[in-house]
């Protein structure tokens, strides 16, 4: 990835400053970044963090190092949310995701300056929070029309009506991809969720303070508690839990580890989950977006009834 | 509570309240009317399909294939082993890469036009192969099972040429070879359940029917070669799990498509993690059949006995857990038990016949083991007074009351003649309890208020679901299972993209 650009203020760099503040200086207020669980921001049940530093080792933060524990908790709020935001109309999710997008889109410059500290130039910042926002908008307005394009009437020979649709797998647990601070959990979480699934994502271990900012975001576009949570930690950690809950109908895998791959298709054979393996590494691609990801974690289902007196 | 069996003299429900009069099922007596075997013609052995000829197993072993009805021999079927599993499959590869997978999408559809066309000029000979082989009554192989195996092929014929249509957006390419393992409860129709959308799609096939049920899909390759398709299109050979074992870990196989038990499809699923081979898994179903109480309560019935007894009850999405609406729980029970009286079980090659023979004595056993369970479990058995032959497998259509969530025959599938039924008061309550379980093949829901089908059919998670009918197939209909009863969907055009790739 890019290397920071020495052309900013190590001020403007960093998210905040852990130094003492010299006369005349104001001392900066530091943010605390939690994990975002069942519409809230709590910290790890688990107390552990990891340090988070930029390139010239100074400190952003302390991150929280999510548990098992944090996980199972986690889909207990997604499973709870499920249903209630499956049956909310294609058109209410289609405003609530156009309404991430705006939020976003208004804290342009804090994204950017957050992805800048992390590591990114002032210019790959720019473009993949624009990216960002677009892929929201993009996704918000296939709520309403991924179903018309994947449906279907059935001509039975027999006399009924029959007709199939696509509905949410259900609860999504994703490992977004690493290599990004944003693009990444939206391009995974926003297929997922315009479908009427709810996520569990964990988010990149390298560059995490934007998946905790986003979920400022989520908080205030009305998209209900549950239906995104978000995790920090490590994937090496987590990797297995995602993959092995009873309680997950689909697990999305970012990335090109074959071992990890591997370890996540065995797993969901525990019950049968759906295992996705995105491999790409450019998620700035048109390619990243597409119809196809919402279907992968749709189940179409048909509905005979007979047509008689 | 009373434990077992219900005395069956307790409730002999007579028809007609004049004394003496018999119950229904005993005043309809039919005269037998088998169906005749004469044109059919069966090898004493059959060698596996492959490359477009017969050839014999490199193992030189043969295994038996028994009529279930009365456990006489009807052929030799070779056993394949992983060797010949590998001349299969290269065989099919050389057929993608030289032929099949170059090939005009209109030509393609051609060649799958004549297979459906030589399936239905002998439909006759293989639906009375079917009731033989697999114990289904012939009214079943012959208006069922063999016309919608024939309607499969000609379905899927006509996509050959229109891939495009069925990707909006994107492009679409074959696999390759898929590798395809089906099983005994409906030995032809799934085969051409699995061979129909694959060669449409442009891929070549090895299918290994199930070690019982082989004699169908070995007349399908007669059929195969009579409509000259190139060898190696369509592989098949024959063989146990063994043999399917070592079609799913063949290393040349890029798509696996299963049809079968949930424990199996778990191994499959985990056995091919970390290769690039796609999958389709079809496994298996508990499902709920609903009744509620302003339902048309004589069709539900109706429904209800042909959604639990059709095929023996060997069905992935049998309506094996009934729940009754409390108000009609009495009067659908009863109903129940009197049209349980008037089945006739028996020759499954009878025209009369409408419960079969059980596939095979391992099955029977199985069924005899869930019904002790739920017996044991406190249930309350009920079952039909029906004679059944003496000789061959075969089990008496029944039902439990009495029973929970948790008992055993309510949450695990028999694949039996056995109806485990419950009752409930509210939408809530069932929709609760119909989706609290790991399965989700298939559902049925039974009233005559439209607003109230929609929020049943909507709510129940599952793949397929009758509203006020059970059990109907077509090869335009997509069916598949949610959660554990399955992955990708057979049928209609979703039943088309597992053969794909598809490039954005």
């Amino acid at each position: 990835m890019d290397q920071i650009e020495k052309t900013k203020t190590e001020e403007q760099s960093k998210v905040h400053s852990n130094g003492q503040s010299s006369k005349g200086k104001r001392l900066d207020v530091m943010k605390t970044y939690k994990l975002f669980i069942d519409g809230k921001f709590p910290r790890t049940e688990s107390g552990r963090y990891y340090v988070l530093n930029n390139s010239e080792g100074e400190l952003l933060a302390n991150i929280c190092q999510s548990s098992r524990k944090d996980f199972r908790e986690a889909i207990v709020a997604a499973r709870k949310a499920q249903h209630g935001w499956a049956s909310k109309s294609a058109y209410n999710k289609g405003q609530i995701l156009y309404r991430i997008a705006e939020m976003l889109e208004s804290r342009r410059a804090q994204f950017i300056d957050e992805l800048i500290s992390q590591g990114y130039s002032s210019a790959s910042a720019q473009a993949e929070v624009n990216l960002s926002v677009d892929r929201l908008v993009y996704y918000a307005g296939w709520s309403d029309k991924y179903q018309q394009v994947f449906s279907s009437v059935n001509p039975v020979e027999s006399s009924h009506f029959n007709f199939s649709v696509p509905e949410p797998t259900g609860v999504v647990a994703i490992l977004s991809p690493e290599e990004y601070g944003l693009i990444g959990i939206i391009s995974a979480i926003a297929p997922a969720i315009v479908g009427g699934n709810t996520v569990v994502i964990l988010a990149s271990a390298e560059k995490p303070l934007s998946s905790i900012t986003f979920a400022e975001v989520l908080h205030s576009s009305d998209v209900p508690a549950g239906v995104v949570n978000i995790l920090t930690g490590y994937r090496s950690e987590l990797l297995p839990h995602f993959a092995n809950h009873m309680d997950v109908n689909a697990v999305v895998y970012c990335g090109n580890n074959a071992a990890e791959i591997t370890s996540i298709q065995e797993l969901a054979s525990l019950n049968v989950k759906r295992p996705l393996i995105y491999t790409e590494n450019n998620w700035m691609k048109e390619e990243s977006q597409n119809p196809y990801r919402i279907m992968d974690l749709q189940e179409i289902k048909t509905t005979w009834h007979p047509i008689g007196q | 509570m009373k434990k077992g069996v219900t005395k069956k003299d307790d409730r002999k429900i007579k028809f007609d309240s004049v004394k003496g009069s018999k119950s229904l099922g005993e005043s309809w007596e039919y005269a037998p009317a088998p169906e005749s075997k004469d044109h059919v013609r069966l090898e004493k052995k059959y060698d596996l399909f492959i490359d477009g000829k017969f050839v014999s197993p490199s193992s030189g072993k043969y295994f038996d294939s028994i009529n279930p009805a009365t456990e006489g021999k009807l052929s030799e079927i070779a056993e394949a082993n992983a060797k010949d599993v590998d001349k299969a499959v290269q065989a099919a590869r050389n057929a993608y890469n030289g032929v099949w997978g170059k090939m005009a999408g209109k030509e393609r559809a051609k060649y799958i036009y004549r297979i459906a066309r030589i399936m239905q000029e002998r439909a006759r000979e293989l639906a009375v192969i079917e009731s033989m082989d697999g114990g289904k009554p012939i009214r079943e192989s012959r208006d069922i099972d063999i016309p919608l195996a024939a309607a499969r092929f000609f379905y899927y014929a006509g996509w050959a040429d229109k891939i495009d249509y069925a990707v909006p957006g994107a492009k679409a390419n074959s696999l390759g070879v898929a590798g395809q393992i089906i099983p005994w409860n409906f030995p032809l129709l799934m085969a051409a359940w699995k061979i129909a959308p694959a060669l449409a799609a442009g891929n070549t096939v090895v299918l290994k029917p199930a070690e019982t049920t082989s004699l169908t899909a070995l007349k399908l390759a007669e059929i195969i070669r009579e409509a000259d398709l190139p060898p190696g299109v369509v592989n098949i050979i024959t063989g146990a799990g063994a043999t399917g074992a070592a079609l799913v870990n063949h290393p040349d196989i890029n798509k696996i498509a299963f049809t079968g038990s949930t424990d199996v499809g778990k191994i499959i699923q985990k056995a091919i993690a970390g290769t690039k081979k796609k999958y389709t898994l079809e496994l298996g179903g508990k499902a709920a059949n609903i009744i509620f109480e302003d339902a048309a309560i004589d069709q539900a019935v109706e429904g209800i006995i042909n959604g639990i007894f059709f095929n023996q009850g060997h069905v992935c999405c049998a309506g094996s857990r009934l729940f009754v609406q409390e108000s009609v729980a009495k009067t659908v029970i009863r109903k129940l038990k009197d049209r349980m009286e008037t089945l006739i079980v028996g020759d499954p090659l009878d025209k009369n016949t409408d419960i079969g023979a059980i596939n095979s004595k391992d099955q029977l056993e199985k069924i005899k083991k869930y019904i002790k369970i739920g017996v044991n479990e406190g249930g309350e058995m009920y079952q039909a007074n029906c004679p059944i032959p003496s000789k061959g497998f075969f089990y008496r259509p029944t039902l439990f009351t009495n029973v929970s969530q948790s008992s055993r025959i309510v949450s695990e599938e028999i694949f039996g003649p056995v109806l485990a039924i419950q009752t409930f008061r509210t939408v809530e309550e069932v929709i609760e309890k119909a989706n609290n379980i790991p399965y989700g093949l298939s559902g049925g829901v039974w009233t005559d208020k439209g607003s109230k089908i929609f929020k049943v059919t909507s709510q129940l998670r599952a793949g397929v679901i009758w509203a006020n009918t059970y059990n109907k197939f077509d090869p335009t209909s997509p069916f598949g299972g949610y959660k554990e009863s399955g992955v990708g969907r057979e049928g209609g055009l979703h039943g088309l993209m597992p053969y794909l790739t598809i490039q954005n």
